[in-house]
């Protein structure tokens, strides 16, 4: 018995203006599964993430979430369905404290959600316990990145999409940051890590797709991609 | 601390009350409505880093629709109120949904809100309801039923109240959901966008709510000085003292408007009583302001409360 994808992109295309970026991407995330999707800057990985969540409206193609076609509906209603993306580069809101960040991931959910949503980041972050009334701006780039995670997960994700968690992290951080990924891969969560550290991300996901102007390149699961003469030449440059 | 400044602000509120001179009721009226439409201004400015331009819009359709309705219509000046609000609202919603959608951002937002005030000074100036370019003269005759009063006291207290309803606003944005996300969406829209927080909407509930205080400061405007003409209701000099009334006492807080109005109107009257020749008051104005503006970017509130949401 093999589950139906909690996420299956088919054919997907999107662009701005004129300018076409992802043209005719499918990919597929299962229940409880970390899909890797790898590639360098400007092959449109961050056009997937703002597609798929809404931000942008896609040109063609198909977005099935969880049973549902998404492709073109509100991103307020995405959010709600339960895919969250949290966007790349620690978009915290700066001015707003610590307490006021978490809460904004988790207005979409009832009041008494959000109590134990509080508890179960601050069980993941507990430097963020620490920290509730200091503005997010003043503190470091990694716990910004640990805010902005646990913002996302303040929403109740049944898919969280992470861009670029590892992006301008020191080697301890970016090592910290892939532990608490397979941390979240243990208590079920399925996750779509967008990311450019390839042999990191895949050592904690289970398959992975390298995108490369627009289009998926490679396929596979982690193992034998790892294993993958073309990808090490192009990345790794073994 | 924040508890003491509010007492302090209340006491000082009702001190022109003990006085029997027009002249210090008058100040006060002045100072008052200076403050709530800096606080209305600083609700989408401020909380929603909307920087606008040509608040003064609103306030000149409010004048307007409230004259008009009493001198044309005969109503009551006291439907002037609901009008206002409700054009205000309603501009400001459409004004939000026209140039968000768009995607207009800070000094593109800016220029287009000071076209709009521009474009309703003219239309005011050219068409017949406003009387055109000579005004509108409302009549005196002072009763409550009329809201006029013989005594500025009374006006002082009407501009109180709606000082009171546009910070009572503004608080509900710094504790509240709504405000929230208005600050999220200011801080950063795309991330508050990828939380499900609806931006342009948010954006234009704001600027409507806005609007629709500014536009109930020129109900009293005109109901304390009877005229409106196109000069006087859209005129950029009131703008701009909106967005400096809010950006002196601290832009996004919610004391900063009271702060700044009687900072602003304390170095006016200052300047003006120590120097007779005419020109140096308003250049020394002008420079204490830049001074202010130079050394405290955060506003005069950053000193005295806590950010909002803290």
């Amino acid at each position: 018995m093999v589950d139906p994808p909690l996420l299956d992109v088919r054919d997907l295309r999107a662009g701005y203006g004129a300018f076409a970026v992802l043209h005719g991407v499918s990919l597929s995330v299962l229940p409880g599964e970390v899909v890797a999707v790898l590639g360098s800057n400007g092959v449109g990985k961050t056009t997937l993430n703002r597609t798929l969540s809404g931000l942008l409206r896609p040109r063609g193609g198909s977005i099935g979430f969880a049973g549902e076609e998404i492709a073109g509906a509100d991103h307020a209603a995405i959010v709600r369905a339960g895919l969250v993306h949290v966007p790349e580069g620690r978009r915290v809101f700066p001015n707003l404290t610590v307490r006021d960040n978490l809460l904004l991931g988790s207005y979409a959910r009832g009041r008494a959600e959000r109590a134990q949503s509080l508890d179960r980041v601050f069980d993941i972050f507990p430097r963020l316990a620490e920290r509730l009334r200091q503005r997010a701006g003043t503190m470091s780039g990694g716990e910004q990145q640990m805010l902005a995670i646990g913002r996302g997960l303040m929403a109740r994700p049944r898919l969280l999409i992470l861009d670029e968690p590892s992006l301008g992290l020191s080697p301890l951080l970016v090592e910290e940051m892939f532990a608490l990924i397979g941390r979240l891969r243990g208590e079920g969560l399925s996750l779509l890590l967008v990311e450019q550290n390839v042999m990191q991300s895949l050592a904690v996901a289970s398959r992975a797709y390298v995108i490369e102007h627009g289009r998926v390149a490679l396929s596979g699961t982690a193992d034998a991609l790892s294993r993958d003469a073309r990808l090490r030449a192009a990345y790794l440059g073994l | 601390m924040t508890r003491g400044l509010w007492i302090a602000l209340a006491t000082l509120a009702l001190l022109p009350f003990a006085s029997h001179s027009q002249f210090v009721a008058n100040l006060a009226m002045l100072t008052a409505i200076s403050a709530a439409l800096g606080q209305a201004w600083n609700i989408a400015g401020g909380f929603g880093g909307l920087t606008s331009f040509g608040h003064v819009a609103f306030f000149g359709l409010g004048a307007y629709a409230d004259a008009i309705l009493q001198t044309r219509y005969g109503f009551t000046p006291w439907l002037g109120l609901p009008a206002a609000a409700l054009l205000g609202g309603g501009v400001g919603w459409l004004m939000g949904l026209a140039t968000f959608r768009a995607g207009l951002r800070g000094s593109y937002f800016a220029l287009v809100t000071l076209a709009f005030a521009e474009a309703f000074r003219i239309l005011a100036n050219s068409i017949g309801i406003t009387g055109g370019g000579s005004g509108i003269l409302v009549k005196l005759h002072t009763s409550a039923g009329n809201f006029q009063f013989a005594d500025r006291r009374a006006g002082y207290a009407a501009a109180l109240a709606l000082l009171a309803l546009a910070t009572f606003a503004a608080r509900r944005l710094a504790v509240g959901r709504f405000g929230a996300y208005l600050m999220a969406v200011r801080e950063n829209e795309d991330a508050a966008r990828a939380l499900g927080v609806r931006a342009v909407r948010v954006k234009s509930a704001a600027l409507a709510l806005s609007g629709a205080l500014t536009a109930l400061g020129g109900v009293l405007y005109v109901q304390s000085y009877l005229y409106i003409d196109p000069p006087t209701a859209f005129s950029v000099e009131r703008s701009v003292e909106m967005l400096l009334v809010a950006m002196i006492g601290g832009a996004g807080t919610v004391a900063g408007p009271l702060l700044g109005a009687l900072a602003v109107h304390a170095i006016a009257d200052t300047t003006r009583s120590l120097v007779a020749t005419p020109g140096v008051a308003p250049m020394l104005y002008g420079v204490v302001l830049l001074l202010i503006i130079g050394f405290l970017p955060g506003g005069i509130a950053r000193f005295v409360t806590r950010p909002a949401h803290a």
